[in-house]
């Protein structure tokens, strides 16, 4: 028996999530007596991969081949698979990204198995019952889900588990899995990065502005914000609709979901949507003019007035304890 | 060219959510219930890629007992052709994706759309589950779509980024926004939807492999603290020092 867990990376380097999931697939394996293995695919050096032995990790495997640089999805599912079946998985830790989403369906299609995806906690593990808990209705609710199959698969959302360093060494091995010809059914022909800006789903502190800023040409404040804090900027539907912001900022039950630790809202009312997609944050702030805004009742720290006064007082005042 | 477009009937947005029989059941008591509001983006793509149906035609499926009629006839008078529902709780989504494969495999499509995850139980799980059964390519969170000559090209979104990715027809890809505006039905198209085929079937027999059993809400946030906007100085400090967030 084992615990296998999928590690994703950009152009080599290991993204933050996945040391979550390593962490998250250690503490199930501690649990079940077992240890934890794995998995990444790319073109990934043996220095980097050797770091998940500090969160837990006993053994990686590597799966590096020209043909699979890029994701393709339907190939890195039947390699993760086919190492669950090889190793003898009784779980399969994902990432809940863009990717894992794709392919955590699959995997559990492949393996029979149960999936429970965006889990918020450790599973409990009784004989054979298995429980864990994850967010539903768009974070309005949190729910405790068995699940019957054997194996199981199981997803994080980024940033709802800590990382942990236990101080181990990770021992890396090569793996050759079978690809068919009919697993490349998706060719990527392009990939858009934008590199100065830090990654929303995973950000620590996201900047986010609504239409109380009045228009596009008010956002410089909020990017200088987000860059004195090394933050990502983020905006309500409203914002993106208009086209004053990328539908890649726009957050909330039909955007995208975040769980920075702390998250900043400036302009924004708080309408049950968008709260749907901050509310698990650690620490929010507000900043509106009015007081009746229903974001206050979620906020931790709040100031009320007008948001073209404040921000620039704050970017200051945290460029003088960023200074010191 | 021939779409099928997965529908998933949910609780509106605004909906208080609340539970039953011991926290054990969601309570659906004056709860109003809507198309998911990403089927709706993959229904308005449908409707756009066939033309209003001059190219090729649109049939919408759900899994769901009678009471997801209205969201069916929804569908209709937003303009998807023909309509099927399967007669059945939707127990999990391994269970609603084999019921779509199932129905796939005996009526081809070109092409099989879904939201990129339904918001009550938000498992993203569906579109690549049907793309699997059926042995078909999947890009599960697409925020642009255009078919040329049963080529597909996708936008699909990565953390920080997107990716170009192309593949080619049958395909099955879960829609977010960017892929298409929603369509609201007008008076023409809600008389017509009214005649329009729903087609309803039995369930081929599938074992749900998971359980939603227990729920709560989230706990609640303590009371907000209010800085006055001449003493910035003390949020900076309260985010150091209390929140330990900078
Ligand atoms: C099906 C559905 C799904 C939705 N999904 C989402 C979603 O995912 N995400 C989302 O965000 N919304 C979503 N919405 C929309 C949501 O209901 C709200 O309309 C939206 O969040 C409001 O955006 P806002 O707060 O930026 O704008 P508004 O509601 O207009 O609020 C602007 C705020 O700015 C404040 N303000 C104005 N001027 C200033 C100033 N000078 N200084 C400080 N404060 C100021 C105002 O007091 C006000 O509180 C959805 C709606 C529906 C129906």
């Amino acid at each position: 028996m084992s615990v296998l867990v999928y590690i994703e990376n950009t152009d080599g380097q290991l993204k933050k999530s996945a040391f979550e999931v390593a962490s998250y697939g250690k503490d199930i394996a501690t649990q079940l007596g077992t240890e934890a293995i794995a998995l990444a695919i790319g073109d990934i050096s043996s220095d980097e991969l050797t770091k998940l032995g500090n969160y837990g990790i006993a053994k990686v495997l590597h799966v590096s081949s020209a043909d699979l640089k890029t994701f393709v999805n339907q190939a890195y599912a039947s390699i993760i698979a086919s190492a669950a079946k090889q190793h003898n998985a009784s779980i399969v830790v994902l990432s809940n990204t863009f990717s894992g989403k794709g392919l955590a369906p699959r995997i559990a299609t492949k393996l029979e198995a149960g999936l429970v995806a965006g889990a918020t906690s450790l599973p409990t593990v009784s004989g054979d019952s298995f429980e864990v808990t994850k967010t539903a209705f768009s974070n309005k609710a949190i729910a405790s889900v068995t699940v019957d199959s054997s194996i199981k698969v199981i997803t994080i959302n980024p940033n709802s588990y800590a990382a942990t360093e236990t101080g181990g060494s990770a021992q890396v091995e090569a793996f050759n899995a079978p690809v068919e010809s009919s697993d490349f059914g998706t060719i990527v022909k392009d990939i858009v990065r934008a590199t100065d800006k830090i990654s929303l789903p995973e950000a620590d502190i996201v900047v986010s502005a609504g239409r109380g800023l009045k228009g596009p040409e008010n956002w410089a404040m909020v990017e200088e914000l987000a860059n004195v804090l090394g933050a990502a900027t983020a905006c309500s539907k409203p914002v993106s609709d208009a086209g004053w912001r990328p539908h890649s900022e726009h957050v909330g039950q039909t955007g995208i979901v975040v769980s920075p630790n702390l998250y900043i809202a400036i302009g924004i009312s708080g309408a049950i949507q968008h709260l749907a997609g901050v509310s698990s944050s650690k620490t929010i702030v507000v900043i509106n003019k009015d007081l009746e805004a229903p974001f206050f009742k979620v906020a931790d720290y709040g100031i009320v007035g007008d948001a073209f006064v404040i921000v620039p007082k704050l970017i200051e005042a945290l460029k003088a304890y960023k200074g010191n | 060219m021939k779409i099928l477009v997965c529908i998933s009937n949910v609780p509106d947005t605004t909906s208080k959510i609340t539970f039953t029989n011991n926290d054990s059941e969601f309570n659906t008591t004056g709860i109003q219930y809507i198309i998911n509001p990403y089927d709706e983006i993959a229904l308005a793509k449908a409707i756009e890629l066939t033309n209003s149906g001059a190219n090729g035609s649109v049939t919408v499926i759900t899994v769901g007992e009678a009471s997801t009629e209205p969201t069916i006839r929804k569908a209709l008078a937003i303009g998807a052709d023909n309509a099927v529902r399967v007669n059945a709780n939707p127990a999990d989504a391994w269970y609603v994706a084999n019921q779509i494969a199932d129905y796939v495999k005996k009526n081809s499509f070109d092409l099989i759309l879904t939201g990129r995850e339904s918001i009550d139980y938000n498992g993203s799980q569906v579109a690549a589950m049907v793309a699997e059964l059926l042995g078909l390519p999947s890009v599960s969170i697409a925020k642009g779509l255009s078919v040329e000559a049963e080529q597909a090209s996708i936008e699909r979104e990565i953390e920080g980024g997107k990716e170009v990715v192309s593949a080619s027809l049958p395909l099955v890809v879960g829609t977010a926004e960017g892929v298409a505006e929603p369509k609201i039905p007008n008076m023409r198209g809600i008389m017509a939807a009214r005649t329009k085929p729903l087609e309803v079937l039995e369930p081929i027999e599938v074992k749900p492999l998971t359980k939603f059993n227990k729920y709560s809400t989230p706990p609640a946030r303590g009371n907000v603290k209010l800085i006055d906007e001449n003493n910035i100085n003390e949020l900076v400090n309260l985010l150091h020092s209390e929140a330990k967030v900078i």
